[in-house]
């Protein structure tokens, strides 16, 4: 049995980010243990896993919501593990997140809700600047029109591109999407992707991904890992792994 | 045997984690930056909002009691004293204790439900990532807003207790307006308006941090936060008395009384 592994340091060469030996458990139970991966800039990865494999954990220990027990995040040249609360919020205004449940604030409007990273991370902004990268990111997930309603009179699929709106109003370097097609249709769950193409083109941005959809998969990914037992368990290109006879790996895949 | 060591611990844990979190407004809701503009979003809400309430209460709790004292003042035949009795009843002790409790039952529910929805649909840590401190924005604030509100709220329904008093003591007799108010007032003395007053910032403070407390360790899904919401009215409450308690104690030993 060939399991796909290699393929690090791929050619665009600097890492965005590197994560060593990482572990993560929650009383008896171990989610995270001895984690490695290397996401390079300009990349898109998707992580792969099972329900409750640990990616969303994963993700949270990288922007610093959770502290993992032991081991490295570097992000640029900060180990977000050891950051005080100020300098990691230096390090998350270049971070996007999209949550999986969105965690959109119900208690403000449409605007409200992407005006506020804007306002919290950039303190001297002008309001024509923040109106237009409103416009601008609403634009860009096709619900112009929804600015002044209030998150629950959105139907789940708007409001998950308005988390997605949110998520990249300040144009992060790095995002890291939790599940972003999730409860979409398909159609609109390929413009998701191509949203998350185009962002990585046009900003450069460097992603990891989390998605079971594997269309979302197929069209976005540069290197797909697969998380199992707390490990990377596979890693390769979307066609490496789709080939791979290992039962772990083709689970996904069918 | 073990449930009841189970229960003593849990009573000392949750007292300390409660102790930790007050700690924890001092230590950083000192520090910049201030979140001005939500403190006075939470003052409109906490404060301005909750001023019919306090006001419907206080009046009625005016009138009623004004009621149910003339008969034994009238068997006494110290009836004139009526006004007396009634304000000291009411600025001493009905008036904070009874304002902070029905602020109790309105703001430390409505605290913890709100901040438990917002911990269990990770809306607190999407402001965490977005260059927010959860602590600052919105415990200190509603704590501040709390502890400011509840001292002004108790005063304002004081004076309308104190005139559905004056209503009271008009339904059977007539006393002036003028008449009824100078009585009291020459009544009460500082000792018996300032230590009255001062405890209304501990209830205020009390019920802002069990409220805030409670929401944000809310377990998940919406049992979570009902469970936040019911207990923070329970806790608040029952320190509301304990905080009275002492601070009867303690004028006592200031000789204030
Ligand atoms: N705050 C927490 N406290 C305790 N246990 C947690 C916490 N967060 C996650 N876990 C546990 O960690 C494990 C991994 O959870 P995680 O949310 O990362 O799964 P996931 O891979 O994202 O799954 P899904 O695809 O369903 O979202 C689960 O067993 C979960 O119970
Ligand atoms: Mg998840």
């Amino acid at each position: 049995m060939k399991i796909p592994t290699g393929k690090t340091g791929t050619p665009m060469g600097e890492p965005a980010i590197v994560i060593e030996h990482l572990y993560k458990q929650f009383g008896n139970n171990i989610v995270l243990n001895d984690f490695n991966l290397t996401l390079q800039k300009e990349e898109n990865m998707v992580v792969l896993g099972k329900s409750g494999a640990g990616k969303s954990v994963l993700i949270k220990c990288i922007i610093g919501l959770l502290r993992p027990d032991k081991g490295k995040i570097i992000v640029g040249a900060d180990d977000v593990t050891k950051l005080t609360h100020e300098e990691l919020d230096r390090v998350r205004s270049k971070m996007g997140f999209l949550f999986q449940g969105n965690a959109l604030y119900d208690s403000m409007t449409v605007r409200e809700n992407l005006e506020f990273p804007l306002r919290r991370h950039w303190i001297d902004v002008t309001q024509k600047q923040v109106d237009d990268m409103v416009a601008e990111v609403l634009e860009n997930v096709g619900l112009a029109q929804t600015a002044d309603l209030m998150p629950a009179e959105l139907s789940g699929g708007m409001q998950k591109r308005i988390a997605l709106a949110r998520t990249m109003i300040l144009k992060p370097e790095i995002i890291l999407y939790d599940e972003p097609t999730t409860g979409l249709d398909p159609v609109t769950a390929r413009e998701i992707d191509k949203l998350i193409l185009s962002l990585q083109e046009k900003y450069h941005t460097s992603s990891i991904i989390i998605s079971h959809d594997m269309n979302c998969v197929k069209t976005t990914a540069d290197r797909v890992i697969l998380l199992l037992d707390g490990k990377c368990y596979a890693e390769g290109t979307y066609q490496e792994l789709e080939q791979s006879a290992d039962e772990n790996i083709k689970q996904f895949f069918e | 045997m073990t449930t009841l060591t189970a229960r003593i611990r849990a009573f000392f844990d949750e007292t300390g984690n409660l102790s930790r979190f007050a700690g924890h407004f001092f230590s950083l809701g000192i520090k910049p930056r201030y979140e001005f503009r939500e403190l006075l979003a939470q003052c409109y809400q906490i404060g301005y909002k909750s001023f019919p309430l306090v006001g419907l209460t206080g009046f009625i709790m005016g009138l009623v009691l004004t009621m149910q004292l003339r008969p034994s003042l009238v068997s006494y035949g110290v009836e004139s004293q009526l006004p007396v009795m009634v304000g000291i009843a009411i600025v001493r002790e009905i008036g904070p204790v009874i304002t902070a409790l029905i602020f109790a039952g309105k703001i430390a529910s409505s605290i913890g439900a709100e901040l438990g929805s917002m911990k269990v649909t990770e809306q607190i840590d999407a402001m965490d990532v977005s260059g927010t401190n959860p602590f600052k924005y919105l415990v200190a604030t509603r704590v501040l807003a709390c502890t400011l509100m509840l001292p002004m709220l108790t005063l304002l329904g004081d004076a309308i207790s104190l005139f559905g008093a004056y209503i009271g003591v008009n339904i059977r007799s007539v006393t002036s307006f003028n008449l009824f108010f100078t009585q009291i007032y020459q009544s009460l003395s500082f000792g018996d308006v300032l230590p009255a007053f001062i405890k209304t910032f501990f209830f205020g403070f009390a019920v802002g941090i069990v409220g805030c407390y409670k929401g944000f360790n809310s377990s998940k899904g919406t049992r979570g936060v009902g469970i936040s919401a019911n207990s923070a009215v329970v806790l608040s409450s029952v320190l509301i008395f304990v905080i009275d308690l002492l601070v009867v104690q303690l004028t006592d030993v200031l000789g204030l009384n």
